[in-house]
Formats: structure tokens, sequence, C-alpha cells
């Protein structure tokens, strides 16, 4: 129950295409993370699997069953906005279990169901207020549990902590994180962050400008990224990218992890130190290089570099990426 | 407002300018009142006194209310601008729902095409349309000044709510679609109470012009039994004689019922101007 498939999608707004052709297969119970810069199409994606949107072209299979024209409400799936999307209007109980009165499901069983979930995600307190009375963090919790209580097959988030404050971000992460345990639903969650993609994900979807750029499980794309903008995208700082000429290195780009970078004594990339930022845990040295230009080195622990003093850098060759000029990963 | 950028100078200027438009506005209405209340003689004495109380005289009211049906004058005022102003509301926010939440082809020309109507007077449609009410045997009924205030409210209506219906959030929408509700259910449950206030606004600007018609009930429904109470009061004002009293009064009780509805919508209507301005 729940899994998905999508089969070259494509969708146009008027003449500009925003889903340029989409092969996806989420199996059941697979928590997948659709992850890409904003504008990429993934809330797009989402509407269409959800049936908010028409796609353009293609095939959406649930179950393996074509639900191209199957209304929202009768796809069985549930979804999270960013914006929360409480109905004003109601309490938190009704919100809650607006879908299975609509189903017209029995009064006696709503209440069960909105007080399992409800116990949950912990809002038993909060049942008889109105969203207006809640702050953002219990918002998205009956938002969350809004989509509990149908007991869908397939769970879709749009973004749902990014209007969060950073603890609460991680809190509610985990929560989800739990929930899919839990659960054991199929999950389809869209983000920009690829710390929330790298935490949560079996399976992450690079997006870029309306197409897939890679798909795998987190490791598989930090540690086998298929070009520049996947390598780019996942792992936080930034994988570094140096010109492979001057260092005698195959391809066109090299691109190295900021933790795989040393500072030391005769390395064959000289530069200064422009800036430090100390975590406590770990110090990030950012130094400018000619011609790499602005480059990370992540060193664990405090240490000290003065900011303009003169350092050599060495990269570690055997944990290198190599791309050609179109940014393809030479393997 | 911040402390910082309020000096009392700047409140005095704006609050002295606040009041002087007070006055102005307010003035005609006062000396109709108060004129209502004098006798004939009074008001022409005069017209700037106030009534009592040596000047107290209920004549003009009196009058009034003996001449003609006046109560139905009033009543027949009340049904055709409570029912045009359900319709323009009912068929205004439903069309401008579709404009503003529907792709389809030629949404942009459709959209533009009922806003026309704002700016091209429905008086110039005036031979067309009494065409149309004989052909259709409606000359003389309430039913014919509804449906020409109808379609003169539309245009208004339409062009507002279209562009506060799209400020509703599309998610709140999807997600009621995702729950299950109709379109229906969504337009009605979902976003008509969040365009509360752009409807307030709409009903007053609405009303007040359908209240105050004289046009439309002279030419479409003059009988007796169908006037409406600003073509009722007109039996006062004569081609010589001039009745002030009687044309005073049955003026100040015109005021009344737009003053209520007025009441009732303002408090929305206040947070429709200034929606977006504040916060
Ligand atoms: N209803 C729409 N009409 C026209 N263009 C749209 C519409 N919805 C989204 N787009 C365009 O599609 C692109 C992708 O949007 P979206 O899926 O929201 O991106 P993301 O969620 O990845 O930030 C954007 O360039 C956006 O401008
Ligand atoms: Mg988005």
């Amino acid at each position: 129950m729940g899994a998905l498939e999508l089969k070259s999608v494509t969708k146009s707004f008027g003449s500009t295409d925003v889903i340029k052709g989409v092969d996806l297969e989420v199996a059941e119970g697979e928590f997948c993370v659709f992850v890409g810069p904003s504008g990429c199409g993934k809330s797009t994606l989402l509407r269409i699997i959800a049936g908010l949107e028409d796609a353009t072209g293609g095939d959406i299979l649930l179950d393996r069953k074509r639900v191209n024209d199957v209304a929202p409400a009768k796809r069985e799936l549930a979804m999270v906005f960013q914006s929360y999307a409480l109905y004003p209007h109601l309490t938190v109980r009704d919100n809650m279990g607006l879908a299975l009165k609509q189903a017209g499901v029995a009064k006696a069983d709503i209440l069960r169901a909105t007080d399992k979930a409800a116990t949950m995600l912990s809002l038993e307190k909060l049942l008889d207020r109105r969203p207006a009375e809640l702050s953002g963090g219990q918002r998205q919790r009956v938002a969350i549990g809004r989509a509990i209580v149908r007991t869908p097959k397939l769970f879709l988030f749009d973004e749902p902590l990014s209007n969060l404050d950073a603890a609460l971000r991680v809190a509610t992460r985990i929560e989800i994180a739990r929930l899919h345990r839990e659960l054991g639903a199929t999950m389809i969650y869209v983000t920009h962050d690829q710390v929330e993609a790298m935490t949560l994900a079996d399976k992450i979807v690079v997006l870029r400008d309306g197409r897939v750029e890679q798909v795998g499980s987190p490791m598989h794309l930090y540690n086998d990224p298929d070009n520049t903008f996947v390598a780019g995208f996942i792992g936080s700082p930034q994988m570094n990218f140096l010109k492979s000429g001057p260092l005698g290195l195959p391809g066109e780009t090299t691109g190295i992890r900021p933790e795989h970078l040393q500072i030391k004594k005769d390395g064959s990339i000289t530069g200064t130190v422009s800036h430090v930022e100390k975590l406590g845990g770990e110090t990030l040295v950012y130094i400018r290089t000619h011609p790499h230009g602005l480059l990370t080195v992540r060193l664990f622990g405090e240490h000290d570099h003065s900011v303009d003093s003169d350092v050599t850098l060495e990269p570690d060759d055997k944990r290198a990426f190599y791309f050609d000029a179109a940014g393809r990963r030479l393997r | 407002m911040a402390r910082a950028r309020t000096s009392i100078g700047r409140t005095i200027a704006a609050h002295a300018i606040l009041i002087t438009w007070t006055v102005i506005a307010l003035f005609p209405v006062f000396v109709t009142v108060v004129n209502s209340f004098k006798s004939r003689r009074a008001i022409f004495a005069d017209p700037l006194a106030l009534p009592w109380p040596q000047h107290f005289d209920l004549v003009g009211y009196t009058t009034v209310l003996k001449q003609g049906d006046f109560f139905g004058y009033f009543q027949n005022s009340m049904i055709v601008t409570v029912a045009s102003l359900f319709f323009v509301l009912l068929f205004g926010a439903m069309a401008a729902f579709a404009l503003s939440e529907y792709r389809f082809k030629g949404n942009l020309l459709m959209g533009l095409y009922l806003a026309l109507g704002i700016m091209i007077p429905i008086r110039l449609g005036t031979v067309a349309i009494l065409q149309i009410m004989v052909a259709g045997g409606l000359v003389n009924t309430l039913t014919a000044l509804i449906l020409v205030y109808t379609a003169q409210g539309l245009p208004l209506a339409v062009f507002i709510l279209s562009e506060f219906m799209k400020t509703v959030s599309d998610d709140l929408k999807n997600a009621g679609r995702i729950d299950g509700l109709s379109e229906y259910a969504i337009f009605f449950t979902l976003v008509l109470p969040l365009v509360r206030p752009a409807m307030a606004t709409v009903a007053v600007f609405t009303m007040i012009p359908i209240w105050n018609d004289l046009w439309f009930p002279l030419i479409l429904a003059p009988a007796e039994e169908v006037k409406t109470i600003t073509l009722g009061s007109q039996v006062f004002i004569g081609q010589f004689v001039t009745n002030w009293n009687a044309v005073l009064a049955a003026l100040s009780l015109a005021i009344l019922p737009v003053l209520v509805l007025y009441l009732i919508f303002s408090r929305q209507l206040i947070r429709g101007i200034t929606a977006g301005a504040v916060k």
C-alpha cells in the first residue's frame, strides 16, 4: 500500500515548462525527499502527485493504478503545507476530523481517530482551541495530526518546517522521523534544505530546473555524486570546486569536501585567510586562493588562524571527485 | 504607530483636517434633519437655527405620513436594495472566485469584459432596458429594478472581490480539496469568511446608489404600488410650489435605513479599507 510511480511526468504553465519529464519510483513505506533550490518545481511536482494540478503529460501511478484523473480526495493521501493551512473557523479537533467527516465516517470513529492522533502529537490540551490561538509550532503539529487522522496511503509534506524557528525545526524533524517509523507509511517530503533531506530521507531525489539530477540514499549522493550540481548541493559546508589544470589532476574541475582539504606547510595551493568561523566543535576557515577562488577548510576542534595570514593547502587526492567541462562526473 | 514618528504638531494638523472634513460632510445632513422639524416660515427665516422651542413643528412628518403610502414606498426601497445587494454580492463573489481561482482560456478577457461595466454607465442602455422590460412584462415590478441594479452593481463587485480573493491562501483551498470539500464548500466556508471585509466594502458602495436612485424607478416602476421612497418623495416637489417641510422630512426618514445598513457593515468596512495598509 502506498507505492508511487511517476512516468515521464511533464508540466507546463502556458509556454513555460516547469517539470520537464520526471521518472521516479517510490517504494511502499519509503521516506522520499525532493530537494532542490527554490523554484526548481518541487512543489509543483508534489501538487501533481496530490492531484491539485493536472500533469501536462505522463502518468502518475499509485499502487500501480493510474490516478491522473482521480480527484485529490479520492487518492487517499494527506498533505501538510508550509503555511499550515488550518481551517480558521474550526477547532483543532474539527480541523483534524474534517476529512473523515467528509468521507462519511461515524462520529464515534472520528472522535477515536482524532484522540489517537492528538495523543501521538501531544495535542490533547489544544483540541478545543482555534488555529488563531496556537503558536506556529503547535499549528504545524495540528496540520501533521490532520494528515495522520486520515491514515492515508501516502503522506505529502511541502516544506513543513520552513516557517518554524531553528530549535522547533529540529524537534519537529525528529517527530516526523518518529512518525514515519511508527506509521510505516510512504512519505514524500519537499524541502530546499539539504540538512532536512539528509537527516530524514531513505531516498533523496535531487531536482534542478524541473529535471531529476540524481536519485539515491543520502550517503550514496554524498559519497558518489553524478555531477557538480549534486556534489555542491549535498553536504554542508558546500564542496570546494578547484580547477584541475593547474594542479595536474584529471578533468576540468576537482571537487573536494571542506574536511578533505588540509592546511599544511608546502601545500600545492597558496592563499590568504579571509575569514574564520569558530563553532566550538569545528572551525571553518575561508581562504582566498588563485585561481580557485574562495575555498572552505573544515577543521575539527578549535584552531587559531589569523585573518590575512598566508597559508598553503593540500587536497586529499584519494577523496577528490573529478568532473568534465559540462559538470559530469568522471569515474 | 511608533512614538518617534508622531509629533504634537502633526497630530493637531491631522485632526484639524479630519474635523473640517467631517463638518463639511455632515453639514447638509444636519441642515436637512434640523429643518425637517421646523415650520415653513422658520425654515426660510433662519435655516440654520435649531428647531426648539418656538419653531418646533412636525408638520413635515405628518404631511409625509398622510400623503400616499409612505411605508409602502419604504418597503419597496428596502426590498429592492436588499435583494439587489444580495444578488450583487452572491454573483459578484462567485464570478470573482472563478476568475481568480481557475485557469481557463479567456480568463483575462472575461475579467476585463466584466470590469468594463465600471466605466460605462448603465443609464446609456436605458432605452434598450425599457424595451426588454416591456417585452418581458416586467414594467412596474420590483423585479425589474432588482435585475437592473444587480447588473449595475456587478462590475465593481467582481473587480474588487477578485483582487481580494487572489490574496486567499492557495494552501488553504488545496487542503480543503484534499480533505474532500467540494468547490462550493471551499467557496462558502473557506473563502467567503476570509474576504468578509471586502464584501462589506462592496456592499456599502453598491447599496447607496441603489437606495438613492431616481432614474430607473421613474422609468421602469413609476406605479403607485411599486414606487421607491426616492420617487415617492418627489410628489412634494412641484413645478411651482415645493412643500419643503415634507421634502425634508421624507429625506430625513430616508436616511435612517441606509444608516442602519451602514452601521451593520461599517466595522468590516474599516477593516476592508485598511487591509494591507496596516499590518
Ligand atoms: N500557477 C502557476 N502559474 C505559473 N507558473 C507557476 C505556477 N506555479 C508555479 N509556477 C512556476 O513554476 C516554477 C516552480 O515552482 P515551484 O514548484 O513552486 O518551485 P519550488 O517549490 O521548487 O520552489 C516557478 O518558476 C514558478 O514560478
Ligand atoms: Mg515550494
